[in-house]
Order: structure tokens, then C-alpha cells, then sequence
């Protein structure tokens, strides 16, 4: 592979502390996805979303939190990740992002797990559904790999369009 | 302990303001010739608390731009100086000044240097060579004399009647014991008058000698005897000094008093002045308010969910339930008033900065305009008010600009050399509707026709005259002759309509050629409510706004004609109207295959017939905004929440018909 | 703890005053003219009046008067608020009972210091 050498050097985490930082892990077809554990508001169950006219496929429509309307995003449809199933399993986990509160998809929800900056290792150019830009970095844990994700990154990001221009930028 | 002033400062600000509007509102009273006695006296108050106000919380420019305007107005209202036009004209300035200053302090700007030494140099002219005083050296006390340590004698005698003014000669003692070391003998009374039987103990009969070591100056120590002075035999005189001496102490300086003629007693209260009643109120932050609004919405909607939840139970069985819960609802929709009322304030907030402008503008363009205004009291809520204000302001100018005429102008025709120009609000269902009426000469509809071709705006002439009229919201419609610095070119009736729409209201326009215009605003009289339409749309539920709802029908085979493409029209008596099925438009999936219902709504002058499944209701929503979280959608003005839990999107009525339109040009 | 009664119409004025007196510990009550002022005192009692000279329905020398006719107020320390440093102003609030004066503007150090004179601390 190449740009294997940046592979072995460890990369800085998201948030630059040595005692490491947690992360909610969670799953997209069959891969382990995780994010930074102070961006989760919360986690519920899947239901009743009110769709949006004329928006994206990916972006399910918006639902009723405790009287706030958030919107509701699926990851599984957006990167083409295999298929978008709503089953008993299906999670919502709402995530508090560039100070907004926004709902996206998982298949289901894992562990909290704790991770030190050494441990994530910068990402090769693989064929994996997540672009790369929004992959903070790669860690190995238990004989599985978990793609850690810059939450931030992915939901401003234009191609989103969660949010108008202005404050994309 | 320090206290912080400037937690003081907004309020300083926001009264400050205020009192620069009761000034403005009495002079223009002085103006017409309705002022009252009490009049200049409340100018005067207004002037002194802002100049008052100034000095104590740290604006010493604004205290030093206000001390001549404050002696101006002192000169009149004591009646030493007239009102007449050169006067209120320095006056007229000097508001405008002074509320630029405080404008700047409170956006944390530069003070308008140029703009505060054009109003104080025209107030100095007004009232004559004589420099004021050092009154506005007030603040600084004579320069004390250099201080040495030195050993005095003070010999205090109060008069019997002393403590009668309040004084205690303890906490006189007290005052210099804080200058140095104080010491000193008590002098008992003697004399024939001291018999016992004969003393009242209200009297002071005592005296003092003391001697006071301080290195503070004579002046600091006369002072603490300021106020009993007149009541006191008093002397100061140093006894031993212990640096070089210092020049002969002078007697003690009282601060410049003012040229300004000497005040004469003030009108006692007893003079026939209106009482004003105080009315009881409290200063609440506006986000107070809000978060106080949504916490209601969200009982409102709790409560809905409730009474869905419980609908399907047996209301023989569950009378207590049904019939209690119908109390919630009664106290809820109460409640939801009452704090939708906090939010009202009466339009004459708005209304009250007109006159000046009116005055000004008609002085400017040679009119003689008499404003009237009607239904002040009238409430909006504050959000309204403040997006209204420059619409309105607008509409004004439009309206002295165009429609009245000249004062020659009128002549010729006849008509009183004074235009009349009506500002009115008032509550009707529901809404509330401001007009605008002029006694002008009109729209001029062969010109504005005339336009309206050569813009292409229009292909022929239209049906009636009020669609003539109406062609003034068309954007960059403008059929002023010159540019004139008032109204500007291009800021037209489109944008005012546009702002209108946007508060959900409505505007009308209804001209009589040579006799007059008159312009009505429609609002609601909330932005956080909306009395809704409920549609079923596939799985979906829409809210269509009432006010926007005309009819609605089951329509039948033949009155929908197959046009080539997705647009269709339906006929509605006489006329064919765009239809849009809105499962098309919103891209939503539908199994309904039934007749459904056309619902005829209206916006900007243009009907749409909207295509849905069914009616589901008609309720009361709660309004929330759907890019608090995501971001605008084209079609949807926001969303609310059922009964049932569930959201449901509020359509943009406006934008639809647009969009219809658009396509039906296409 | 002494109870002090302020009167002012200007209402940043009285907030002043407020914060100042109950930061030290004072009692504090307000009123925006004489006439309310004057009912307020009394229905109460008070250790010491604060009034401005310039307000409507009835100002501040006037309020004096008024009080010290009052037998519950006979030896009341009154201060008035006044913008003048000229004798005349003074003069007329000694003629109407007036114990003092604390010249505008001030702040709140001078205010407090003022209090010292009336007030046994």
C-alpha cells in the first residue's frame, strides 16, 4: 500500500489528550464506526420521521425531539454502504454537531470504548463507503478494525448540504 | 467596596431614549400650539435626568453636551425665553444630537464629535454671548491647597433647633474623626436659660471645642459642616502647622455658581398639572418572554397529546377523565393567551416617532401635512412591531412624496391648503389592519399602466382599475418623474409587500384619483401561532395557513381539462385555475387514487388549487422552525407538532402559488 | 438594619441607588415622585429619605416639607438629590427641613460615604 509509511505513525486524536478520549462505536453494515462520545446527545429508537419535500434520499426526513424538529440522516444510503434496513435493531443516535442537533441512522449501537492518541493510525486510501476526508483515522481493537469519524467534517460538509452556505463555512 | 456601574448603563440608555422621545413629543406640541404649563416642565425633566444620568454613570461627554440645553429649557419654562421657531429649531437639533450620543455609547461607537459641537455651538448662539458658566466645571472642585500636616481649632456651637433638620452632631464627629485625630472637650451649656425645667430635649444645647490634627485643608473641613452651617456657630482656625506655612487660607470656595439667571421658585406641585398615573411595570428581557412562549407551546402540544391519547376511551366510563381533561384544555388555551398577551405592546410605540418624521419630510417638500393618529393602543406583538416599523415608514413617505400635493397644488384644485394624512390601527377577526389613507390626488393609472406595458410587466390593459393599482407591488416599479432623496428609487411598494408577506399578512391598495389613497396592511396578530388547515398527503400531514385558504372542493371529472404535462388547471366557476398536486410536487409516495380534495388557496394576488387526499382538521399549531437544526426548504414555511406526536411541515403558500405560476408562463 | 426610602424619576437613578444601598446592606424602598413617595412614608417608617429636587407631581423640596410636618418624621435625616452646587437650591431645602444634600452627579462610593453622615453605622 502505499503512503504506508504515514501508516505507521501514529496520529494525533481528535482531541489532543494523552488519557485518551471515549467513543461511542456503532455499526453501518458490517463495519464499526466510531465518535467522539461528547457529541452524542443521545441515542433512540427509530421511528416516525416526517419526510422532507424534495430532499436528498439520505436525508430521511425530521422528527419530533421533545419538541425541537431534528433532522434525520442515513449514512447506510449516503455512501452506498449495503442495505438501509429499519428492523427492531435500527438506532438513532442524535448527535450535537457545529451547534446543532441531528439524528443519524446506525444499524445498531456497540460499546463506549476509550481510546489513546497512539493507538489511531492514519488512513490508507482504502475502498471503504466513508470518504476519507471524514475518517479521523483507523484503530485495531479486539482483532477488529474501528473507523473512527470526524463528525464534524462529514456534516458541514457541502456535500451534506445539512446546512445552508452560510454556516457551512 | 467597588460597584460596577456600568450594569447600570443599559437602563441609563433605554431611559435616556425614552425621555428624548417625551422631549420630542412636547416640542412638537409647542409646536402646534398644543403644549401644556406642565409641557416644558416635563421637557425639562427629560433633559435634566439624561444630563443627570450622564454624570453619574461615566458619560461625561453626553452630561457636558446636555448642561446648555438644559439651561435653555430652564429659561423656559421659568418664562424667561419663548418658544418660537428659531428656538425649537436649536431644540429640534439638539434632540437629535443627544440621542445620536447615546446611540453611540450604546452600540459602543465613537461619539459623533462633529454632530454634538454643531448642536452645543447653536445652543450657546440661542442664548447669547454669555459663556455658561463653570457650571459645567461643576464636577471639579477648587484645586486644594497643598496639603501639609497641621494641628487645628474648631469651636461648633449648634443652634438648638439642629437636630430638628435631621443633623446629629455624633456623626459630625464621626465625619472628622476620619479626617485625623480627633479631640475635644464638651461645652455644657451655661447661661440664664439653662434651667433645667425650661430645656425641651428636642433642643441641642451642647457645644464643642476641638482641636483635629489632619493634613487635610481648611475647605475639607468646613465641609463636614456644610450642611448645618446656617445652624452652627462655627470657627476654623489653625492652630500650629509643621511644614512651611502655607498662604493665608482663604474662606471657603464655593463652587462658580451659574450665570444663569438665578431659578425663581419652582411652580409648586399644587399648580393644575395632569396627574399621571403611575402605571405599575416591570422591565423583562425579551428572551424571558421567549422562553416563557415556548414552554407554553410545548403544554399546548402535551396537552393535545393527552386528549388524542385518551379520545378512545369510553367517555361514559371515563367521565371524570374526559371531563377534567377538558379543564386542561381550557386553562391551557388561557394560559396561552396570557403569555401571548406579555409579548403585545400597543402600535403607538411604533406610531409615536411619525409625527417628527412627517414634520420634517412635508417642512422639506413645501406640504402642509396634519397627521393624524388613530388606535394607538391597539396591540401587535413585539416582534411584529419591530418589522413593521420601516414598512410603515415607508408607506409614509410614499405617501407624502406622491401622493399629497403642494400647497399651490392644492389651490388649484380647491382643496384646503392643509393634506390630511391618516395612520390608523384597529382589530378586525382576528387580525389586526393598519392603515395608511391621504387625501391626495391618487394613482395616476394611465401612467402606471403606461409603465407597466413598456416594462412588460403586463401585455394588456387588465380587468378593473384595482388591478391597475395594484401593479405599484410589481418590483422596480417606480413612476416618480425625478429620483427624490425621500422614498429613493428602486426601495418600492414590492419590498414593503415582500416584508408584509413575510409576517404572513396581507396588503391592499384602494385609490380614488383626486381624491385620495388609502393603503391596508393585514397581520396576524402572532408570529408564534397559526390557525391551520390539516391535509392528508400520502402517509404525510400538511398544514395549510387559514388566512390563506379560500375554498376548498371534491372536484369533479369535468372540471379538470388534460393539458399536455404535469400542469393542470380546474375549474372553479367561471375561471380555470393552476392545480398542483402536491404528493407531485413534494416528491412524496401515494397510494390514494380517489377523487381527493382541491383546496383553493391565495397569495400575492395569484390562487392555487392544491391537490390533496383528504381534510384531516382545523387546529391551532404551534409554529417551529425548521432551520434551527437543518436549513430552509423550499415549499415549507416550518413545522409543528400533532397530537399524536407526530410533525407535520406548514406550507409556504406564497412560494407554491409562485412556483405555479412560474410554470404555468413556462 | 436601616430602612432607607429613594425617590427619583429617573428609573437608572433608583436602580443605582438600590444596588448601592442594598450592597451595604441597607433596606431600600423607591418611589418615582413626591406624592407616591409621601404615602409610601406614611404607611412605613423610615431612617432616612433620599429625594431628587426635580420630579413631577411633587419634587423633592416639597416632599421635605411635606414629611417634616409629620410627627413621625420630625428628626428624619433628608437628604436632597439636587444638580445645583449653588447656595440657592440649598438654601431653599433648609427652609424646608432638608438635613443635607448630595450634589448630582455621584457615584456610588460617593453616595455611601455621604451615608455615613446621617446614618450611625
Amino acid at each position: 500500500m502505499d503512503g504506508s509509511q504515514s501508516a505507521s505513525e501514529p496520529k494525533r486524536g481528535l482531541d489532543n489528550n494523552d488519557a485518551g478520549a471515549e467513543f461511542l462505536t456503532f455499526c453501518l453494515a458490517k463495519e464499526t464506526y466510531g465518535v467522539d462520545i461528547l457529541r452524542v446527545q443521545e441515542i433512540r429508537g427509530y421511528d416516525s420521521v416526517t419526510r422532507l419535500p424534495s430532499a436528498p434520499d439520505f436525508i430521511k426526513g425530521v422528527i419530533n425531539l421533545r419538541g425541537t424538529i431534528v433532522p434525520v440522516v442515513d449514512m447506510r444510503i449516503k455512501f452506498n454502504l449495503g442495505e438501509a434496513v429499519y428492523d427492531d435493531f435500527t438506532v438513532m443516535v442524535i448527535l450535537n454537531v457545529a451547534k446543532r442537533v441531528i439524528g443519524m441512522v446506525v444499524d445498531r449501537v456497540s460499546d463506549v470504548v476509550r481510546l489513546v492518541d497512539e493507538e489511531i493510525r492514519a488512513t490508507p486510501e482504502f475502498g471503504s463507503g466513508i470518504d476519507v476526508h471524514y475518517v479521523a483515522g483507523l484503530v485495531e481493537r479486539d482483532d477488529q478494525m474501528l473507523i473512527v469519524l470526524d463528525i464534524e467534517k462529514l456534516f458541514k460538509s457541502k456535500d451534506m448540504a445539512l446546512f445552508d452556505a452560510a454556516v457551512a463555512a | 467596596m467597588s460597584i460596577d456601574i456600568r450594569q447600570f448603563h443599559a437602563g441609563f440608555f433605554e431611559e435616556s431614549l425614552e425621555g428624548l422621545s417625551v422631549m420630542e413629543a412636547g416640542l412638537l406640541d409647542l409646536e402646534s400650539g398644543q403644549a401644556t404649563e406642565e409641557t416644558l416642565h416635563a421637557i425639562f425633566r427629560a433633559a435634566h435626568s439624561i444630563k443627570g444620568g450622564a454624570g453619574s454613570f461615566g458619560f461625561s461627554r453626553i452630561s457636558q453636551a446636555t448642561h446648555h440645553l438644559e439651561t435653555l429649557l430652564d429659561e423656559m419654562r421659568a418664562g424667561h425665553r419663548s418658544a418660537d421657531a428659531g428656538v425649537l429649531k436649536v431644540l429640534y437639533q439638539s434632540v437629535d444630537g443627544v440621542r445620536a450620543m447615546i446611540s453611540a455609547a450604546q452600540a459602543e461607537q465613537p461619539c459623533p464629535e462633529a454632530q454634538v459641537q454643531a448642536f452645543e455651538a447653536a445652543l450657546k448662539a440661542v442664548l447669547g454671548a454669555a459663556p455658561a458658566s463653570g457650571s459645567a466645571a461643576q464636577a471639579d472642585a477648587p484645586a486644594p491647597a497643598p496639603s501639609s500636616r497641621a494641628a487645628w481649632s474648631i469651636h461648633c456651637a449648634p443652634a438648638p433647633g439642629l437636630l430638628a433638620t435631621g443633623n446629629e452632631p455624633l456623626l459630625l464627629m464621626q465625619a472628622l474623626a476620619e479626617l485625623g485625630e480627633l479631640t475635644g472637650t464638651l461645652i455644657e451649656p451655661q447661661g440664664e436659660d439653662v434651667a433645667i425645667e425650661t430645656l425641651s430635649v428636642d433642643d441641642c444645647r451642647l457645644a464643642w471645642d476641638l482641636t483635629l490634627v489632619t493634613d487635610a485643608d481648611e475647605a475639607t473641613i468646613r465641609d463636614v459642616f456644610s450642611w448645618v452651617d446656617d445652624c452652627c456657630a462655627l470657627t476654623v482656625t489653625q492652630r500650629a502647622a509643621t511644614s512651611p506655612p502655607k498662604p493665608e487660607a482663604t474662606a471657603p470656595v464655593a463652587v462658580a455658581a451659574t450665570a444663569v439667571a438665578e431659578q425663581p421658585a419652582r411652580l409648586e406641585a399644587t399648580v393644575a398639572a395632569p396627574p399621571q398615573l403611575p402605571t405599575a411595570s416591570i422591565r423583562v428581557g425579551v428572551d424571558k418572554v421567549d422562553a416563557l412562549i415556548d414552554l407554553v407551546g410545548e403544554l399546548v402540544i402535551t396537552q393535545a397529546m393527552l386528549h388524542q391519547a385518551v379520545s378512545g376511551l369510553d367517555p361514559v366510563q371515563f367521565e371524570r377523565l374526559h371531563s377534567t381533561l377538558e379543564q386542561l384544555e381550557r386553562n391551557t388555551r388561557s394560559l396561552q393567551s396570557s403569555v401571548l398577551a406579555v409579548r403585545m405592546l400597543p402600535v403607538g410605540t411604533v406610531f409615536s416617532r411619525f409625527p417628527r418624521v412627517v414634520r420634517d419630510l412635508a417642512d422639506k417638500l413645501g406640504k402642509r401635512v396634519k397627521l393624524v393618529l388613530e388606535g394607538e393602543a391597539t396591540e401587535l406583538d413585539k416582534g411584529m412591531i419591530e418589522r413593521i416599523t420601516d414598512p410603515l415608514m415607508h408607506l409614509l413617505r410614499n405617501a407624502l412624496d406622491h401622493g399629497l400635493e403642494t400647497i399651490e397644488e392644492r389651490r388649484a384644485v380647491g382643496k384646503p391648503e392643509e393634506c390630511r394624512l391618516k395612520l390608523s390601527a384597529r382589530h378586525a377577526s382576528g387580525s389586526i389592519v393598519l392603515e395608511i389613507e391621504d387625501d391626495g390626488r391618487g394613482l395616476n393609472r394611465e401612467k402606471i399602466l403606461a409603465k407597466a406595458i413598456e416594462r412588460g410587466v403586463i401585455s394588456e390593459r387588465p380587468a378593473t382599475d384595482a388591478d391597475i393599482d395594484n401593479l405599484i407591488f410589481e418590483p422596480g416599479f417606480s413612476t416618480a418623474d425625478a429620483v427624490t432623496d425621500v422614498s429613493g428609487r428602486g426601495v418600492g411598494m414590492d419590498v414593503v409587500r415582500k416584508n408584509v408577506l413575510a409576517l404572513g399578512g396581507r396588503i391592499e391598495l384602494f385609490s380614488n384619483p383626486g381624491k385620495g389613497t388609502r393603503v391596508a396592511v393585514r397581520l396576524p396578530l402572532t408570529l408564534a401561532i397559526l390557525d391551520g388547515m390539516s391535509v392528508a398527503v400520502g402517509d404525510e400531514v400538511f398544514i395549510v395557513p387559514i388566512a390563506s385558504v379560500m375554498e376548498s372542493f371534491q372536484p369533479q371529472p369535468g372540471q379538470m381539462p388534460p393539458l399536455g404535462g404535469q400542469q393542470r388547471l380546474v375549474k372553479v366557476r367561471d375561471t380555470y385555475l393552476p392545480l398542483m398536486r402536491l404528493a407531485d410536487h413534494f416528491g412524496l409516495p401515494t397510494a390514494y387514487e380517489g377523487p381527493g380534495i382541491a383546496v383553493v388557496v391565495e397569495a400575492d394576488g395569484r390562487r392555487l388549487a392544491l391537490m390533496v387526499d383528504a381534510l384531516v382538521g382545523q387546529q391551532q399549531v404551534v409554529i417551529k422552525s425548521l432551520e434551527q437544526n437543518y436549513r430552509s426548504v423550499p415549499g415549507v414555511a416550518g413545522a409543528t407538532i400533532l397530537g399524536d406526536g407526530r410533525v407535520a411541515l406548514i406550507l409556504d403558500v406564497s412560494r407554491l402559488t409562485a412556483v405555479s405560476a412560474l410554470a404555468i408562463a413556462a | 438594619m436601616p430602612h432607607i426610602l429613594a425617590v427619583d424619576d429617573s428609573s437608572s437613578m433608583r436602580q443605582m441607588v438600590s444596588f448601592t444601598l442594598a450592597s451595604a446592606g441597607y433596606a431600600v424602598t423607591e418611589a418615582e415622585d413626591g406624592a407616591i413617595a409621601l404615602d409610601k412614608a406614611r404607611g412605613g417608617q423610615y431612617d432616612l429619605v433620599l429625594a431628587d429636587v426635580n420630579m413631577p407631581n411633587m419634587d423633592g423640596i416639597s416632599l421635605i416639607r411635606a414629611l417634616r410636618a409629620l410627627p413621625a418624621y420630625q428628626y428624619t435625616p433628608m437628604l436632597m438629590l439636587t444638580t445645583e452646587a449653588g447656595d440657592g437650591k440649598k438654601q431653599e431645602g433648609r427652609a424646608a427641613g432638608a438635613t443635607g444634600w448630595l450634589v448630582k452627579p455621584f457615584n456610588p462610593e460617593q453616595l455611601l460615604a455621604t451615608l455615613k453622615r446621617v446614618l450611625p453605622q
